[in-house]
């Protein structure tokens, strides 16, 4: 049983990790689109 | 679209705890293996969901490398429509030839999928689309092929005693991760002009390794277990049901997240692009 609960926290873990790195992706995207619109 | 998202995002993950109940405590209790086998529940629907990621960035950079020139463009069309009708033809005409298991149905359904998809990427996809969906669906693709190679063995140890093996199944699939990888770190780190157009040749030459990953159990003695679904083998029906259900939700989970990549690359493009004009405009603004 461990074998098996290990390889779906495994699963999520990888799916969490990643989109955890695209939202902080986006929120250093937000930070140049806002000093964007302070320069425009 | 943008209220759809959040709507889609919660349905999804309505349907990814149902296919988790279903897998944990609906399906069956597999007699040799026991619970460990639901392993399976998740490592299979993550496998076809990269091979369908990959596929679909395997059309993108075609479509990205043909639409350069219209003249290639029109020769790819016309390829394409005359691979579809052969591969609809050639399975009922050559069937002793495919492997034992292969349905000549299951080779034309696949490519019908193969020409739709194709002129459905082309019809919703511009030049410059085609390059991000490639790149979004190579992103994914690797996310849930590192979920594969790391279900895979926690699968292998109890029930082969060894965490990993060099056979053709297993080493083609570390194989096709690692050109996925090396297709994304030359997304990242190189500042070419022609990046796009060498990673869209990679990816093109890279995808053969599909195939060849997922008819190798066909071809090949391998320690991996011979398919249970369209190959010829068995599986208890609820067993194939909880399998379909997870698939779909991974589906459903692949493609919202495909969604926000894409909106994130498009996003970042547009950035770029401000910033590079707001470069070209600076200095003469400094002048006067």
């Amino acid at each position: 049983m461990s074998f098996l609960y290990a390889a779906y926290a495994a699963t999520w873990t990888i799916h969490i990790v990643y989109l955890i790195t695209v939202v902080r992706r986006y929120s250093r995207l937000k930070k140049e689109v806002d000093e964007l619109n302070k320069k425009i | 679209m943008k209220k759809a998202f959040p709507i889609l995002g919660l349905l999804t993950a309505a349907l990814l705890s149902y296919a988790l109940y279903q897998a944990l405590v609906v399906a069956p209790t597999e007699q040799t293996m026991g619970d460990v086998q639901r392993i399976f529940y998740y490592h299979v629907p993550s496998a076809w969901t990269a091979f369908l990621l990959f596929f679909i960035n395997f059309l993108a950079s075609i479509q990205y490398l043909v639409r350069r020139d219209q003249k290639t463009d029109t020769i790819a069309n016309w390829v394409v429509i005359a691979l579809g009708v052969l591969v609809c033809i050639a399975p009922y005409a050559f069937r002793t030839l495919l492997p034992a298991g292969v349905y000549p149905s299951s080779v034309v359904t696949t490519g019908i999928v193969f020409v739709g998809l194709y002129f459905l990427i082309k019809r919703l996809f511009s030049e410059q689309q085609t390059d991000m969906l490639a790149l979004t669906t190579a992103e994914v693709g690797v996310v849930f092929c590192t979920v594969v190679l790391v279900t895979g063995p926690l699968w292998a140890r109890p029930v082969w005693g060894i965490w990993w093996t060099w056979d053709v199944r297993l080493t083609s699939t570390l194989v096709l991760w690692l050109i996925y990888v090396s297709y994304l770190v030359l997304r990242r780190f190189s500042s070419s002009g022609q990046t796009p157009v060498l990673a869209a040749a990679l990816a093109v030459f890279g995808a053969l390794d599909v195939p060849l990953v997922y008819f190798s159990i066909w071809f090949f003695r391998t320690q991996h277990p011979q398919p249970v679904v369209g190959g010829g083998g068995s599986i208890d029906p609820r067993m194939l049901r909880v399998l379909l259900i997870n698939w779909v939700a991974f589906l459903c989970f692949a493609f919202l997240v495909c969604w926000s990549r894409y909106r994130l690359e498009r996003t970042k493009r547009e950035v770029e692009e401000t910033q590079a004009l707001e470069a070209l405009l600076e200095p003469r603004s400094a002048l006067r």
